[in-house]
């Protein structure tokens, strides 16, 4: 074997293969696995440990087995919680995505009052959660609130005192909170569509209706897919309006399963089952993200743009 | 900055002196460079034993973690005070914590091995916890060494802070009944009496709302304050009894006859609009349910004694023009109980942590033996409205302007044939958040008085 001759290729098959690009790129990935790692991985490995182990708080962490696991599937609480917790998902998917596209289709315009409206919209989003449900919270008093106030009869319903409504309350409130946020994302999509795809449109006779939906919403295909995934994983963990607005209530009524879990966990000192309700919500997170990728087709770095 | 950091370096020379906090927040203050120096402190937290890297030094005190608020923080401080006054060698380092925020606190630092050697608490249930985990002192013998301070306290203070006949908590502070406060302005507007009987109640519920008044203000979305019904009518109904029987986790204890009836009235009041509209998203904390008396938009309120300062400082002339009623839960007709028991808050606690050092036990111990029943203390705490848990504390009382809600309030809590701990209190936490979340359900009417009882018979002994 001769070396000399062996050597040099190793280098320039390499590099046509772009491996010599991307040679230096790999470590830039070292401090966020760092951080993934340290705080996310290895919590996550504790809150799965901990779910298996009977745990006050206090004392001795002691091997439980199955038995936290076997209370929390055997609770009909738990049931109820993963309900709530879908149907706030669901219905605010429903209500915010519409009103996005919308939103964001509208603020994507080139004139100057929808730049300055686009600032407006985005001041919900300048408010902590817990500051947007104390401020709610007092517009919404049966006995002090907006409603009261202005002697309407129709705004002074025990708006957070019944399930139903409190259900609904919580959901416009979500989605008052969010929109704004969601309609930037859009609009940003919107304005990367070529202009040449409407002028095609436009000769081909296509209305602005028309053009709406079979030009702008295909093309927002993967803004709706980030969007959607936002929006659901987000709402799996929303425990901080919820506990300053109904602390879970009126009985379990918006008792969603992250605050089921606090219950649990920071309340009753339960922390086995409350670890193990915490596994549960990780992983419906990690399930739900990977069904809406895989409902926005297999290879999410095709192109929409073939031909352009 | 130069000033603190000569203190600092000259610290370790002679071998700390006192305060452990004050240094650890210095060291902060003068940032990383001296960070290495200080790193035999330990100041690591407050409640860190630094006796033991002082190497017998001159002797140290004790750090101590109790609840901010006004007026009590005040009083807590001035304890501290005149106590380190007359204990310059060995000072109480006292921090205080906002009130929802410090049972999580303390719960993580009793975990974290980092608590204070003085812990404030609320007995029962909570203090129970800590005993368990091995985390808190018996102070058995220290009562009988300080036999005439025990003789000081109300006795019924000390069930909360005993716990298999061992007592782990000194109780301290102040006692404060439920009431029932009613407002005069009202009743005089639709003509009726105030009630002395649960039948009373029942019967006037119609009159005030055929006047447009809520019978009763309530702040349901806080639990405990729809456990203060059932309290009482457990208590009227079958008398103390009742809710012992949960407390010894005795079997189906909930299901005891007296206790499905209490419950089954209970359902019978909010059935007929006893409550005001939308309780169930009102919080005590805003109170919102106090103003909903002093506005007169309800009649009645059944609440803590301490809800008569937040009357008194917003309700206008409410509670000084003389508009506030208040009396005793009322009996109920056949029902067993004396009526003049009363639950509430016997008393506050103090312990001392397990896992202090002997030097620090010896200041904490000194420091409950000698703080708390003060002249001067016990008469902060009637100024501010409330009574000492000690005999004759009524002899301080004085003729000022709340004299009459004073003497009120000590006639209840020295005349009380029971004085119960609050349930939510009493109860180990997992029994407790069970309870409260049943107690949330059942009055939305969505369990029955029967699925009530079997939900907690589940959980009795947890």
């Amino acid at each position: 074997m001769t070396v000399g001759p062996a050597a040099p290729p190793v280098l320039p098959a390499a590099a046509p293969r772009g491996g010599g690009r991307r040679g230096p790129l790999w470590w830039l990935v070292l401090p966020a696995l760092f951080f993934f790692t340290v705080f996310g991985v290895v919590p996550l490995l504790g809150v799965v440990a901990l779910s298996f182990a009977r745990w006050n708080g206090i004392g001795a962490i002691t091997p439980g087995g199955l038995e936290a696991w076997r209370a929390v599937l055997g609770d009909p609480g738990l049931l109820h919680s993963l309900w709530v917790t879908f149907e706030i998902m669901a219905v605010s998917w429903l209500v915010q995505t519409p009103a996005s596209i919308l939103l964001g289709t509208f603020l994507a315009g080139p004139q100057r009052y929808r730049g300055f409206l686009a600032v407006l919209y985005v001041v919900p989003l300048l408010l902590s959660s817990a500051a947007i449900a104390v401020t709610w919270k007092a517009l919404l008093d049966p006995n002090f609130g907006l409603g009261a106030g202005l002697g309407w009869s129709l705004l002074s319903q025990n708006w957070l005192g019944e399930g139903g409504l409190a259900v609904g309350v919580i959901i416009f409130i979500v989605s008052w909170q969010f929109v704004p946020f969601h309609a930037l994302i859009y609009q940003g999509g919107v304005r990367q569509i070529p202009r040449s795809l409407y002028e095609a449109a436009e000769i081909d006779g296509a209305g602005r209706v028309r053009q709406f939906f079979s030009v702008t919403v295909p093309q927002l295909k993967y803004t709706i897919i980030t969007s959607s995934t936002l929006m659901v994983v987000g709402s799996l963990t929303f425990f901080d309006l919820i506990f300053v607005l109904t602390a879970g209530g009126p009985g379990d009524a918006t008792r969603v399963l992250a605050v089921e879990m606090y219950q649990t966990g920071f309340l009753g000192n339960q922390m086995g089952p409350a670890s193990a309700i915490a596994v549960i919500i990780v992983f419906s997170g990690l399930i739900i993200a990977q069904v809406i990728r895989r409902l926005g087709g297999r290879d999410p770095s095709a192109s929409q743009l073939e031909g352009m | 900055m130069p000033h603190s950091q000569r203190e600092i370096s000259v610290d370790p020379q002679t071998q700390y002196r006192p305060s452990p906090t004050r240094r650890s927040i210095l060291a902060f203050a003068a940032g990383l460079p001296l960070a290495g120096t200080l790193a035999a402190c330990g100041s690591s937290g407050p409640g860190t034993s630094e006796s033991d890297s002082s190497g017998g030094g001159s002797g140290t005190g004790a750090s101590f973690w109790t609840l901010s608020g006004k007026p009590q923080e005040d009083i807590r401080k001035q304890a501290v005070d005149e106590f380190n006054a007359s204990h310059s060698d060995t000072p109480i380092e006292i921090t205080l914590f906002q009130n929802d925020a410090y049972k999580q606190k303390v719960k993580t630092a009793l975990g974290a091995g980092q608590a204070p050697t003085i812990l404030w608490g609320w007995g029962g249930g909570g203090l129970k916890s800590w005993v368990d985990a091995g985390q808190v002192e018996d102070l058995t013998d220290f009562f009988t060494e300080n036999a005439d301070l025990k003789d000081t306290i109300f006795p019924a203070a000390f069930g909360a802070a005993t716990i298999d006949d061992k007592v782990y908590a000194l109780p301290c502070e102040t006692v404060t009944p439920i009431v029932m406060f009613w407002n005069k302005s009202a009743f005089e507007k639709v003509g009726v009496e105030p009630p002395q009987s649960w039948g009373d109640i029942l019967d006037l519920v119609p009159k005030f709302n055929n006047a447009g008044i809520a019978p009763f203000s309530l702040g349901g979305q806080s639990r405990w304050t729809n456990m203060m019904w059932l309290e009482f009518l457990f208590d009227r109904i079958g008398g103390p009894e009742v809710f012992q029987a949960v407390f010894d986790g005795e079997k189906d204890a909930w299901s005891n006859p007296d206790a499905i009836t209490a419950l089954t009235e209970m359902q019978k009041l909010i059935e007929m609009n006893g409550f005001i509209k939308g309780f169930a998203s009102i919080t005590a904390d805003s109170n919102a349910d106090q103003a909903l008396l002093y506005s007169g938009r309800a009649a009645m309120m059944l609440h803590g004694a301490w809800t008569y300062g937040g009357m008194k400082n917003d309700g206008g002339d409410f509670v000084t023009g003389g508009h506030l009623g208040y009396m005793n839960f009322p009996p109920v007709d056949g029902g067993k109980g004396d009526p003049s028991d009363s639950v509430g808050n016997p008393a506050q606690y103090l312990s001392i942590s397990a896992k202090a050092s002997d030097d620090e036990k010896a200041a904490a111990k000194a420091f409950l033996a000698e703080s708390q029943f003060t002249d001067s203390i016990q008469q902060a705490w009637i100024d501010s409205g409330n009574i000492p848990v000690a005999q004759g504390s009524d002899s301080l009382i004085g003729s000022g302007e709340d004299a009459d809600w004073l003497n009120f309030q000590y006639g209840i809590a020295s005349g009380a044939k029971s004085f119960a701990q609050s349930w939510d209190q009493a109860l180990p936490p997992t029994q407790a958040e069970v309870l409260l979340d049943n107690i949330a359900k059942l009055f939305q009417m969505s369990i029955t008085p029967q699925q009530f009882a079997s939900n907690l018979n589940a959980v009795i002994g947890k």
